[in-house]
């Protein structure tokens, strides 16, 4: 197993040790912001898994990060709090069920087919959560009071707190990346990255094809719902929007920006982007324009794709290689 | 017979959304087919087509009028966009063609919001049309979405035409079966993807102008029929004019009696339509697997 090239570990490991110093010194709205920072890289890196390493481009991400907010907020009773120990692993079970049930049907298609039907059954979602009163319809619904993390009467954290919250998503964050980093150098990982690179001759070989690809689809689901279940809690608040194409898109984004088919990729995207419409949206710098900073932002990601084909993190560290390298020996 | 006057309506309104998809779909299914770019800014020339005539109908004070300069006026964006960004686009990855076209779906709703403002406008229906077919002593039926259906009907016999029967549909048919093949024949293939985008991009941006009298003119009107339009292509068959049309209005149907049937489950009933074809065929109905 060669190591990943020495300037993205360093850089890795100084900007972890940056993340998790920041609270101590920090300022109250960047610990709140890099907090959902780190949870989109979750739902980038989960994403990236299907992109990058397994060659299925969805374009309905946000059909499992929806799936695990809803499921929060379903668990959560009116005036007090949901286990947290219970409603996360129940949100990411829902999240990968869901994935597995949708990827049998979308699995069935492949390239540009695959794209439009993976839309297709978020905007499916969106629309069931956009007429269903028990999910609070058009409007979403709010989640009152956070999940609560107490054992046996022990609370080890609150979420309440901010830099409780900021440290579990870091934690968690780092989590997904060993997960991932894991599966993908595993016998498991290996054949995905087979099939992307060549299907037909894996199927030759005798593998399954079809049930690697559902269980990487299954994964993916899983951890996206993760985000989606922190995004939820961190917020308090959930809407249809959580479904939308848009998450789709702006994930998708994270994750070509940030430059496909490597693990640390993806939360680079997940922070340009994210301080990039932080800074198009600021009132401050942009007095009056700053309602339109979706335009800036389509010029950049149209200017990017033009420039920088192997996205921000290949321009940069050289990282976004075609072929991944993370799984090479 | 109300009943019968309730079910005829019904079927009239399910075609004409049908046919009015058809228009956006079969441009979508063509860029596709023949250049193979998926082309996700699609659902924005609808919006601009819609914006367009509500604002040169403002302008003129005759929707006509409006059309008949919207129309060349949408096939000058379109060159101009094929010109600028989507010529890039043909030997690309599908991952970079979606962000592109995510991009400038971006651009094309910030611009609309700049030009003409975030309102819900209106077009009111042509005089000469705003009349109503008495069906029964309740019930009537507007006589504008017969038009519609009517003009897209014809649309879509000149486009079957023009593919069918002449040497240029020739070349699009045979675009759209192995590119490399017809520029290996000599055939200049970058002046007919421009011709075939360009054309798209009307057909999608005359849809819309259409549309705009009975459907309001409103922000984010471009997504809703992208996403449907996708389902069509999907159905009908990636490449396959004929396949979008039938998709259009088992789509068109598929809706609108789902929102008389089950109102609770409106708005899903094309997605579990899609999912059905999906499980049954998974090219869609005219597609090659």
């Amino acid at each position: 197993m060669a190591s990943p090239t020495p300037i993205p570990r360093a850089l890795l490991l100084i900007g972890l040790a940056a993340l998790a110093l920041y609270p101590i010194a920090g300022d109250v709205f960047y610990v709140q912001l890099f907090a959902k920072i780190m949870i989109f890289a979750i739902f980038a890196m989960s994403l990236d898994l299907l992109v990058g390493f397994t060659g299925l481009i969805s374009f309905g991400h946000a059909a499992f990060f929806g799936l695990g907010a809803y499921t929060l907020m379903v668990l959560s009773p009116e005036y007090t709090a949901a286990s947290l120990w219970l409603s996360l692993p129940l949100a990411v079970a829902v999240a990968a069920m869901a994935a597995l049930i949708i990827g049998a049907l979308v699995l069935r298609t492949s390239g540009v087919y695959f794209i439009m039907v993976t839309l297709a059954f978020a905007q499916m979602l969106y629309y069931f959560a956009v007429q269903s009163k028990v999910l609070g319809g058009s409007d979403g619904a709010y989640i009152y009071v956070k999940p609560d993390a107490a054992i046996l009467g022990w609370r080890p954290f609150d979420l309440g707190n901010r830099v409780h919250f900021y440290y579990l998503v870091l934690a968690l964050m780092i989590g997904t990346y060993a997960l991932l980093r894991t599966v993908l150098r595993s016998l498991f990982g290996r054949v995905i990255l087979g099939i992307r690179a060549n299907e037909q001759r894996m199927r030759a070989l005798g593998y399954p094809v079809f049930r690697y690809k559902l269980a990487a689809f299954a994964l993916a689901g899983g951890l996206a719902g993760l985000a989606g279940y922190l995004e939820a809690a961190q917020y308090g608040y959930v809407n249809p929007e959580f479904f939308g194409w848009q998450e789709s898109g702006s994930v998708l984004m994270m994750v070509i920006l940030g430059g496909i088919g490597s693990l640390f990729g993806p939360i680079l995207g997940a922070f340009a982007l994210t301080l990039l419409q932080d800074f198009l949206s600021d009132e401050a710098i942009f007095h009056g324009f700053h309602k339109h900073w979706l335009l800036p932002m389509g010029i950049f990601i149209i200017l990017a794709v033009l420039l920088l084909p192997r996205g921000i993190g290949g321009f940069a560290l050289g990282l976004g290689r075609r072929a991944p390298e993370i799984a090479d020996d | 017979m109300a009943d019968g006057s309730i079910l005829l309506i019904q079927v009239l309104n399910g075609v004409q959304y049908g046919l009015l998809l058809f228009l956006v779909a079969s441009g979508l299914t063509l860029i596709f087919g023949i250049m193979g770019v998926i082309n996700l800014a699609h659902g924005s020339f609808y919006m601009m087509g819609a914006y367009i005539a509500f604002s040169l109908t403002e302008l003129l004070g005759n929707f006509w009028l409006a059309i008949l300069i919207g129309i060349p006026l949408s096939v000058a964006i379109g060159l101009g966009l094929e010109l600028l960004l989507f010529r890039r686009l043909y030997r690309r990855d599908h991952l970079y063609q979606v962000l592109l076209t995510y991009g400038l779906i971006l651009i094309m709703e910030e611009m609309r919001s700049l030009l003409v403002g975030d309102d819900v406008h209106g077009i009111a229906i042509p005089a000469l049309f705003d009349v109503s077919i008495r069906l029964t002593d309740t019930l009537s039926y507007p006589v504008y979405r017969l038009l519609m259906s009517a003009i897209c009907l014809v649309m879509a016999g000149l486009m079957a035409l023009v593919i069918q029967r002449t040497r240029f549909g020739m070349t699009i048919r045979a675009g759209a079966d192995n590119r490399e093949m017809v520029e290996l024949l000599g055939i200049d293939i970058g002046l007919v993807y421009r011709i075939v985008f360009a054309a798209g991009v009307a057909l999608a941006a005359f849809a819309g102008m259409i549309a705009a009298p009975v459907a309001s003119v409103y922000p984010g009107m471009g997504n809703q029929i992208l996403i449907v339009s996708f389902v069509v292509v999907v159905i009908g068959g990636i490449g396959s004019v004929k396949g979008a049309f039938l998709g259009s209005l088992l789509i068109g149907l598929a809706d609108t009696f789902g929102q008389v049937l089950a109102p609770q489950a409106a708005g899903m009933t094309v997605y579990m339509l899609m999912a059905g074809v999906l499980l049954w065929r998974p090219a869609g109905l005219f597609g090659r697997a």
